[in-house]
Formats: structure tokens, sequence, C-alpha cells
């Protein structure tokens, strides 16, 4: 496996909904546990990625303050972004950084601290989310895209309101049990389906919340792996695609395309098929993105995701366990550092150590991380 | 220039496909026809990504067409909150799309996908030139 790339360290702060704390202070916290676990130091690294969207950081090109603080001198280090997506994107690029065979050992650091700028600033640039030339002055939001898609699903499919809410009891019984998580209170269907719409059909209890956070991977060669002392997790399929910004550019609103080509991509690399999975982390930062990362991961037809929901195969004891740690809905959502946090439970999960909810024997993972309204889709396999 | 008269709030001042916009101020809407390749494209683009063209033709679409997905927002970014509640929408026409706003007064129990939909330009009360959906008559 002389070409491998291997996933040895993970980390993450707990997500929380105003850190005390500054942007490097934050990023440390993900970097220190990653290191610990790596058993790694500091000259055992040959380059940082640092992954955030900037929209919410008053700091100028942070990768290098970042490094710095991380004491990444003078390896060298660069942004990468994607939005929600970005420490995924990281991902992908330390892997092909690691094999070309121009590094061995590579820190992929994810951080927002979405506090950093005021809520007034913070509505203003949720606006500019959008085309800015054709779209936002319209007043788009980024509930009212998933929840056109929603609408879609229902219309095409029969999906309902109460199927989604189904998907967030499930974040919530699990949410409970991640320390790292900001929501953490259990919720029943009656509180769901009562609470406001905030686009319909998207109720207040079908998005997740922001958080400020951090996470960090860190990616080894095969030989690099080996000085390592924890078990590797090898890195067996990576797929990446984009869609158009513009939601007109769309053929359907029932699923992301660009996740369904991100995940044929990943299987082929990988020879493997949907089936082939045992546990998997999924970008719901909305329920109904849960529920078409069903579909458009395999793990369902098009059309009969909610039956997965429904009949609890998504569960820890059901047919493919799925946002076991709480997803997005409950862990909260800082942008940068949220792909990190979902590979961080993969490697968990594969390693064995996943505590409370680990699935039995899992031998392999997969992590769905969508930027925007799948303006950008990573799907990334992995094995023990 | 021009550009800026776009919507009910405009984030871009300057784009070569700002007749888009004199266009609408009189009543119709327009699509951009790539003058070598054939390819439509809306929203309007100044270039063409399929054959590298920039000579572009305006041409005019039907203003009849069909809902395709749409939601009410119940919260709004900065500069749209006197708004709320407002229903967003995607409709079909002549196989190009349109995102927009719904007509006020409208809610999603009034719509359903597939309606037959008509695109209305309008100018907004500060003098914005914008266009909504209304159920076609
Ligand atoms: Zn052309």
């Amino acid at each position: 496996m002389a070409n491998d790339v291997a996933i040895i360290g993970v980390g993450q702060s707990n997500f929380v909904r105003g850190y005390e704390g500054s942007i490097r202070e934050l990023s440390f916290e993900a970097y220190r546990e990653a290191m610990q676990d790596a058993g790694l130091t500091r000259d055992d690294l040959d380059a940082s990625i640092i992954c955030s969207a900037p929209e919410y950081d008053k700091q100028r090109s942070p990768s290098g303050l970042i490094a710095e603080y991380l004491g990444l001198n003078p390896q060298p280090t660069f942004a990468v972004e994607s939005v929600c997506s970005s420490s995924t994107t990281g991902l992908k690029t330390a892997y092909a950084l690691i094999k070309s065979g121009l590094h061995q050992a590579v820190a992929v650091v994810g951080f927002q601290k979405m506090s950093e700028i005021s809520s007034a600033d913070s509505q203003e640039r949720m606006g500019r989310g959008a085309d800015i030339m054709w779209e936002s002055p319209f007043g788009t939001t980024m509930p009212a895209y998933y929840a056109m898609h929603a609408r879609a699903h229902f219309d095409t499919y029969g999906t309902t309101e109460e199927d989604l809410a189904l998907i967030r009891v499930k974040a919530a019984k699990y949410g409970q049990l991640n320390e790292k998580a900001v929501y953490r209170k259990d919720l029943v269907m009656d509180k769901i389906m009562e609470s406001d719409y905030v686009s319909s059909p998207l109720k207040r209890f079908d998005c997740c919340a922001n958080a400020d956070g951090s996470s960090c991977i860190i990616l080894a060669s095969a030989e690099k792996a080996k000085q390592s002392s924890v078990q590797p997790v090898w890195i067996l399929g990576l797929g990446s695609a984009t869609a158009s910004y513009s939601v007109t550019g769309r053929n359907t609103y029932a699923g992301l395309e660009s996740a369904r080509e991100a995940a044929r991509q990943a299987y082929r690399m990988a020879s493997m098929e949907p089936q082939d999975i045992d546990v998997a982390e999924v970008h719901d930062c909305f329920t109904i993105a849960e529920l078409m990362a069903y579909e458009n991961l395999g793990f369902a037809e098009p059309g009969r995701g909610a039956e997965l929901i429904r009949n609890r195969e998504t569960y820890l004891e059901g047919k493919i366990p799925v946002n076991v740690d709480g997803g997005l809905l409950s862990k909260g959502h800082p942008i940068g550092a949220t792909g990190g946090s979902q590979v961080r439970t993969i490697v968990q999960q594969l390693r064995g150590e996943a505590g409370k909810i680990q699935v039995p024997g899992a031998k392999t993972g997969l992590v769905h991380n969508i930027g925007g309204v799948g303006i950008y889709a990573n799907v990334i396999i992995m094995g023990s | 220039m021009g550009f800026e008269r776009f919507g009910r709030l405009s984030f871009t001042a300057q784009s070569k496909t700002a007749d888009f916009v004199d266009f609408l101020e009189k009543g119709d809407l327009y699509a951009t026809r790539c003058g070598d390749c054939g390819l439509i494209f809306f929203p309007p683009r100044a270039d063409c990504c399929s054959c590298l063209s920039s000579a572009m033709d305006w041409v005019k679409v039907d203003p009849r067409g069909k809902l395709v997905s749409f939601t009410r927002s119940y919260f709004a970014p900065t500069g749209f909150e006197n708004d709320v509640p407002y229903v967003l929408a995607v409709a079909e026409f002549d196989n190009i799309k349109v995102f927009g706003r719904f007509k006020e007064g409208y809610t999603e129990d009034d719509l359903s996908a597939g309606m037959e939909v008509a695109l209305k330009p309008l100018t907004l009360p500060d003098g914005q030139i914008s266009y909504q959906f209304e159920p076609a008559s």
C-alpha cells in the first residue's frame, strides 16, 4: 500500500454558540487533539491546509495566522474554501499532496467562529450567499433554497413534513450522547411539528444551528503512518463535483446532482457499492438534505428515502446507520469545521472507538459534505 | 452602469448584460442567444461557455410558464426584512428557468407545482425594475 494515504489523527473542539476565544485559539483546540491522537509533533508535519468560509472571518488571510499559532512555520500553508464543504475539499487537497509524493504528512484544519461578526453583518452576508446578480435581489436565504428542494421532493415523491421531522427526532436522540454537540436536548415529534416555519415547508427544527467550532484531520503517507501508534484509517474513495450556482441551472430540485456525481466517483474509485458502506455521515444542514443524501448516495432508490427513516434503517441498529453522532442538526454547523467533524466521527467508528454510538464491526464508512445547496459536493469513502 | 436598477435590492452595478433591465422596464423578459452556436442563456450571459463567442443576441422569452417549486420565506436578509413573509419560486418558460418572487398576497396554499404562471415586469415604488410571477389569467 505504498501509494496509499491514511488518516492518522482526528480532533474537534466543542461546537458552541459563542466561543470565548479567538479564531487561533479555537483552531488550536482541534489541532492539539488531532496531534495528540496521532502522537506526532510539529516537525512531523510537512504542510497545513486551513479551511474556513471567509465571509465570517474578520482576519484577512487567516491561513498564515493559524499556521503560526499552531507552530507550523516554516512549512507551507494555504487556505481552501468551498463554504460548508471547505474542510473535505482541504482533505482532498492534502490527499493529492501526499499521493504525489510532495509531502508525507499534512494537517487539515477547519474552523469557523460564526459569532465573530454581528448578527446584523451575518444577516447582510446571508443575502449574498446566492448569485448576487440574478437571485440575491429577490431576498434569498439558505433555508429558502433547501425549502424549494423539500417542496419538489414532496410534490415528486409524496414525502411529508412528518418524514422530515423523523430525521430530526433521530438527530436529537444521538445529539444527546455527543458531548461536543451544541444542541443536546431530546425532541419529540409534536414539538418539531409545532415549531414555526422558517421557509415553508421547513420549520425551525428542520434547520441546524450556527455554531463556533474547529476540526483537524492529519493525513499521512503509508510510510509515515507506520511511525504512528494509532490504527490508520485509509482513504479508499474520493469524489467531488459541482452544480450551477444559480438555482435556475438545475435539472431537478428533488435531489442534488453534484452529490450523486461525487458519490458515483467515490464508489468507483473504491470499487464499492452503496451496500458496502457500514456507517455514514451526511450533510444534514436541513432535514431535507439528509433525506436527499439517502437517495443521492444510493442508500435508497430515488423517491424512497423517506422509507429508510420511517423504518428506522438509518438508526444505529438499522441497515445503514447515518449521522449517529447527531449530525449537523445536533452538533451545529461551524461552516469551515463541519466536514472535518464528519470525518472524525467516521474515523472513530472505523477504529472501534465510537463508544455508545459504535456501529458493531464497522469496516467501511462514508462522508457526504455539501457546500451551498449542492454547489459543491464531496464524498469520501474510508476503510480500516 | 445600469444593472443597479435590477430587483428589490441590487448588489451589482456593472454588467455587459445591463440591457436586460431596459428591456424589462419596457415590459419584456429577454434571454441571450449565442450568435455563433445558438445556445440560449437565462440568466442572460455576455459570453458563451460552449463555443467561447461573445457575439450574443437578445431574444424575447414568452412570459407564460409553469411553476416548478416555491417556498414562503418568514426570514429575510438585510434590506428585505420589511417584506416578510414572501414567496420565492422557480418557474419554467420556453426551456429556461427563472427565479423570483410570487406576487404579494399569494401563499403556498394558492400554489402548486405545474400551475400556469405569467411573468410580469414591474416597477417598484422606489423606481427599481423587477419582475414577479402571477397566476396565468
Ligand atoms: Zn456559443
